[in-house]
């Protein structure tokens, strides 16, 4: 089982609860698609992903950001049972929407950029080290029912 | 995935921009390595002070900065241009590539906290591609 320190907790709940999800949910996804081109593979029916201006204008990948982003909210919601909370998804991933469990690594790094982006020098050290670490056992879940 | 002749300009344009915070940027980021990713000050040991901002912190900061920005100089052929550093991490300080990635993200995150509004995806992409060759011309010489 994960140990949280009450910092971590605190620091996870504090970041959520002023998040501007489909502010941030959006700029994650999108700024993934512009980064690591290659992320593209799995939405060949968003219409024009084209170039940056395109990806960052897209409805589509603007809607999907945000419906990532509220998926965390499980996990922040239950962060001591982190692993069974994203069992499904994670079967979802795999069997059904065949995504490369990188993806998520490369999606929570384009996360971890945005909110720094937004937190500016609130987003010291210690709170990155405390959201990186979120992320990880996040990602580390969603890449567990693969096989 | 080496850099094309625009991300090559678009380093060159936002380097102009954030040259004169080189410093606070490499103490940030170094700051922020030796808290997020503590494996990192196993190369560290003789310092003593670690502690975010502290002296040999800055110090190093700006070494690292420092060499960031002659690759920027070089930026048409980093390999060539580094030879001389890339020896010394392969031969001396034998500093394992894979904390290549890790200042390199660290990197990022400071120029992303201060500069929110210049540091764009596209942006964000051209000085990616960039540290990453950077990095290799660094693992030039280690086999």
């Amino acid at each position: 089982m994960v140990e949280w320190t009450d910092f971590e907790r605190a620091t996870i709940a504090d970041i959520f609860s002023k998040m501007k999800y489909e502010v941030v949910g959006p700029a994650a996804l999108s700024r993934c698609l512009v980064v690591y081109p290659w992320t593209q593979r799995y939405f060949g029916n968003f219409g024009n992903l084209y170039n940056a201006a395109a990806i960052m204008g897209n409805p589509m990948v603007a809607k999907h950001g945000t419906t990532i982003l509220h998926g965390l909210d499980r996990a922040v919601k239950n962060m001591d049972n982190i692993k069974s909370e994203y069992a499904e998804l994670s079967v979802l991933h795999s069997e059904k929407l065949h995504v490369d469990p990188d993806n998520f690594r490369l999606l929570s790094d384009c996360l971890t950029i945005v909110v720094a982006g937004s937190l500016g020098k609130e987003f010291n050290g210690d709170v990155q080290a405390a959201f990186q670490k979120f992320l990880a056992v996040v990602v580390n879940s969603l890449g567990r029912q693969y096989h | 995935m080496s850099p094309t002749a625009k991300d090559k300009d678009t380093v060159k344009a936002f380097w102009a921009k954030i040259a004169g915070k080189a410093d606070d940027i490499g103490t940030d980021a170094l700051s922020r390595m030796l808290v997020v990713y503590p494996q990192t000050k196993t190369y560290f040991s003789h310092w003593k002070d670690l502690s975010p901002g502290s002296a040999p912190v800055r110090k190093h900061g700006q070494t690292v900065m420092g060499g960031v920005a002659d690759a920027v100089k070089k930026i048409d052929d980093v390999s060539a241009g580094l030879l001389s550093l890339s020896e010394l991490h392969a031969l001396t300080l034998r500093v394992d590539p894979a904390n290549f990635k890790i200042l390199s993200h660290n990197i990022l995150v400071v120029l992303a906290t201060m500069f929110p509004t210049d540091f764009t995806p596209e942006v964000h992409v051209s000085v990616d591609k960039f540290l990453a060759a950077l990095s290799r011309a660094l693992s030039e010489k280690y086999r």
